[in-house]
C-alpha cells in the first residue's frame, strides 16, 4: 500500500521540484551573486542603501494594505447578501464570471472606461462637467485592483458564511442580542477563517502587481513588481531583480504567519 | 395564572403545508409541560412561534395576557435550550453562559457571580474556562441550559433537548431538569418525540398530531384515557379492539360482552377499546375471561412480552411478570383495564362525557 501510494507522488514531487523548488533556488543563487558569477552581498546591500527601493518597498506595502482592505469592505457585504439571497447560485456565478476573462482584457476594459473619451467622461460631460484624469491615478489603480481581486475574497468569505449554523444564530438572538450584537460577536468570529483565506489570497498577489500598475496607474505608482519587471526586461541586471524577488517572497512568507494566526479556536 | 396562551393559532407555509391547525393551548406558570409528538406533528412549530423564530398566519400568542406576536425573539422573556445546544464553537464554557448578560451589559462583577451560581447549578464547577469543543454531550446539554437559564427567563423552551444522549445519560438529565425546573420554579415547555421522557417528567402533555392538538393532561390520565386511537398507540404499547356499546358500562368486542368503566355512550353505538398489556394477566382456562393459545413468549428482563391469540382470531399483547403457565390459558383483565373510545370524538366532547357521567355516579 506505501509504495502504491508514493508511487502516485511522483508527478506532484517532479512538479514541485521543477517548477517551484528549482525557480527558488535559481532565484536565490541570481540574488546572492555578482556580475562576474561570485557570491556576494552586493545586491542585498543596494537594496537596503537604496532609498528609492525601500521606497518601493513599502508602497507595494501600503498598496497592497489599500487593496485588500477595499477588497475585503466591498466582498464581505457582498458575501453576506449573498448568502441570504434566494438565488445564491447565479449570484455566485455572476461574482465568479469576471474571473473567466482573460486579465489583460479586463484591464483594457478599464482603460476604455476610464479614459479622457471613456464611458465615465462622457457621462459626466453629458451633464455638464469638465472631463477629468480618471485613468493613471492612484484612486483608479486601487480600484482596479479590489475590482480584480473580489472574486478571491468573496467566495472565502461566502463559504465560512454558508457553513455556519443558523442555530448558532437563532440562540444568539434568542439570548436577546441586537442584529449588530450577534454579527458582531457570533458572526465575524466564526467567520474570520474565510476572511483570513481571503485576506492571504488577495494581499500577496497585490503585493506583486506589475500590469495594473503599468495600464492603470500609469507608473505613478511603482511597487516591487514593476521593479522587478524593470530589472529583468530593461536594464537586464538580473542580479537585483532575483534579489527584489527574494525580498518579496519574504514578505509574502511572513504576511502568511501573520494571517494564518490563532489556530488553536479550531 | 397563565403564562402563556395560544388563541386559534394557525400556521401556514407559503407552499401551502399547514403546520398548526387552529390551535389552542394554555400554560400556566411554574409547570413543567411536554409538546409530544411524531416528526411533522407540528411541536417544533409551536415552539417557534412561542421563541419568536416565527409567526403565525393566524391567531394570537399571548404572554401573561400580552398579545406578543409581532415582539422579536430578542426581547422575549424566555430562553431556548437547542436541539444540538447551538453552543458558540468561539466561546470557552463561561463566555457562553454569560453571552446573553453580556449583550445586555451586565457589569462584569455580577456576570461573574451570576454565571458561577449557574455552574454549580448544573454542576459544571470549574469548567468555565475549558472550550466547549472539550465537552461531552452530556456536559454541553448542561452549559446549553446553564446559558438560557442565566437570562431568569420566565419560560425555558427545550427543543428534543435530551435527544442526542444515549439511554443511560438522558435518564440522568430527565431527573435533572426536573429538579432544576422545581427548584426554580419557572415554567419549562419540553418538545419531545419520546412518550417515555414526557410521561416521566411532565406536570401535563399536549400531544399533537398532524398540526392539531390530540390530547392534553396529566401522563397518568394521557395514559389511562386516551381519547383516540392516535394517542393509544402513540403512548405506550395497546390492545386495539373494534365493538360496541351494549349499555352504559357494558361493552361488546371480540364476540363476548364485557363489564367496563366507560357511560354515557349511546347503546349499539360503535366504539374502539384499548387494553394496555400490563392490564392483561394469564390464568387457567376456565378462569379467564377469554381463552387464548400463547404463539411466543419473550423475556424481556423485568417482565415477559407474550404474544396469544384467540379463537376469533385477534393478537393479543400481554405483559406479565410471570410466564405464561400453559400453551392454552385464560386472559383476565379488570372491567377498569377496558378504555373504550369512541370513534372520532373530539377532546372537548370527550371530557365533558366523562364529568356527566362522574356527576351521575355521586
Amino acid at each position: 500500500m506505501r509504495s502504491k501510494s508514493s508511487f502516485f507522488i511522483i508527478p506532484y514531487v517532479l512538479w514541485l521540484l521543477l517548477f517551484v523548488v528549482m525557480p527558488m533556488i535559481l532565484l536565490a543563487v541570481n540574488a546572492f551573486t555578482n556580475g562576474q558569477g561570485q557570491v556576494s552581498l552586493v545586491n542585498l546591500r543596494a537594496f537596503l542603501t537604496n532609498g528609492a527601493c525601500l521606497k518601493m518597498m513599502v508602497n507595494s506595502f501600503w498598496y497592497a494594505v489599500l487593496i485588500t482592505g477595499l477588497t475585503l469592505l466591498i466582498s464581505y457585504p457582498l458575501a453576506l447578501v449573498i448568502a441570504h439571497c434566494r438565488h445564491q447560485r447565479v449570484w455566485l456565478l455572476l461574482v465568479i464570471l469576471p474571473t473567466w476573462i482573460n486579465l489583460l482584457l479586463k484591464t483594457y476594459a478599464f482603460i476604455g472606461l476610464l479614459g479622457q473619451h471613456g464611458l465615465i467622461n462622457q457621462a459626466l460631460q453629458l451633464i455638464g462637467l469638465a472631463p477629468r484624469q480618471l485613468l493613471f491615478t492612484k484612486t483608479a489603480f486601487v480600484i482596479v485592483a479590489a475590482y480584480i481581486e473580489i472574486p478571491f475574497m468573496v467566495l472565502p468569505i461566502y463559504n465560512s458564511l454558508h457553513a455556519l449554523d443558523q442555530q448558532i444564530i437563532a440562540a444568539a438572538r434568542d439570548l436577546g442580542a441586537s442584529s449588530w450584537q450577534t454579527f458582531w460577536r457570533v458572526v465575524w468570529p466564526l467567520t474570520l477563517p474565510g476572511v483570513r483565506a481571503g485576506v492571504q489570497a488577495v494581499f500577496i498577489p497585490s503585493l506583486s502587481l506589475f500590469m495594473i500598475t503599468r495600464l492603470i496607474g500609469g507608473n505613478k505608482v511603482i511597487t516591487l513588481g514593476t521593479a522587478i519587471e524593470e530589472y529583468f526586461l530593461t536594464t537586464m541586471n538580473w542580479h537585483m531583480g532575483s534579489m527584489i524577488g527574494v525580498i518579496l517572497i519574504v514578505i509574502m512568507v511572513l504576511v502568511l504567519l501573520a494571517t494564518s494566526g490563532k489556530e488553536q479556536n479550531k | 395564572m397563565k403564562i402563556i396562551e395560544l388563541k386559534h393559532v394557525t400556521r401556514q407555509y407559503p407552499d401551502g403545508f399547514t403546520a398548526l391547525h387552529d390551535l389552542n393551548l394554555s400554560l400556566e406558570s411554574g409547570k413543567f409541560y411536554s409538546l409530544l409528538g411524531p416528526s411533522g406533528s407540528g411541536k417544533t412549530t409551536i415552539l417557534r412561534l412561542i421563541a419568536g423564530f416565527d409567526q403565525p398566519t393566524q391567531g394570537e400568542i399571548l404572554f401573561n395576557g400580552r398579545k406578543i406576536n409581532d415582539l422579536p425573539a430578542a426581547q422575549r422573556p424566555l430562553n431556548t435550550v437547542f436541539q444540538n445546544y447551538a453552543l458558540f464553537p468561539h466561546l470557552n464554557v463561561f463566555e457562553n453562559i454569560a453571552f446573553g448578560l453580556k449583550v445586555k451589559k451586565v457589569p462584569a462583577d455580577q456576570i461573574q457571580v451570576k454565571v458561577d451560581r449557574m455552574l454549580s447549578l448544573v454542576r459544571l464547577e470549574g469548567f468555565g474556562q475549558r472550550s466547549v469543543q472539550e465537552l461531552s454531550g452530556g456536559q454541553q446539554q448542561r452549559v446549553a441550559i446553564a446559558r438560557a437559564l442565566v437570562n431568569q427567563p420566565k419560560v425555558l423552551l427545550l427543543d428534543e433537548s435530551l435527544s442526542a444522549l444515549d439511554k443511560k445519560l438522558r435518564k440522568t438529565m430527565q431527573f435533572e431538569l426536573r429538579s432544576i425546573q422545581k427548584q426554580l420554579g419557572i415554567t419549562f415547555i419540553f418538545v419531545t418525540h419520546d412518550q417515555e421522557e414526557a410521561l416521566a417528567m411532565s406536570d401535563e402533555i399536549f400531544v399533537l398530531n398532524e398540526g392539531r392538538l390530540q390530547q392534553s393532561g396529566s401522563p397518568s390520565a394521557i395514559y389511562d384515557e386516551p381519547v383516540n386511537e392516535f394517542v393509544a398507540r402513540f403512548i405506550g404499547d395497546s390492545n386495539l379492539l373494534m365493538g360496541h356499546m351494549i349499555r352504559d358500562f357494558e361493552v361488546e368486542f371480540d364476540n363476548h360482552r364485557f363489564e367496563c368503566a366507560d357511560a354515557g355512550i349511546k347503546p349499539g353505538e360503535q366504539v374502539q377499546v384499548l387494553l394496555r398489556p400490563e392490564d392483561l394477566s394469564l390464568v387457567a382456562p376456565q378462569q379467564g375471561k377469554i381463552v387464548v393459545e400463547v404463539l411466543s413468549q419473550l423475556f424481556l428482563g423485568d417482565h415477559y412480552e407474550i404474544w396469544a391469540k384467540d379463537d376469533a382470531g385477534f393478537n393479543w399483547l400481554i405483559h406479565t411478570v410471570e410466564k405464561a403457565p400453559t400453551k392454552r390459558c385464560g386472559l383476565h383483565f379488570a372491567p377498569d383495564a377496558i378504555h373504550v373510545m369512541r370513534l372520532g370524538e373530539s377532546e372537548s366532547e370527550f371530557d365533558q362525557r366523562l364529568s356527566q357521567y362522574e356527576d351521575n355516579e355521586k
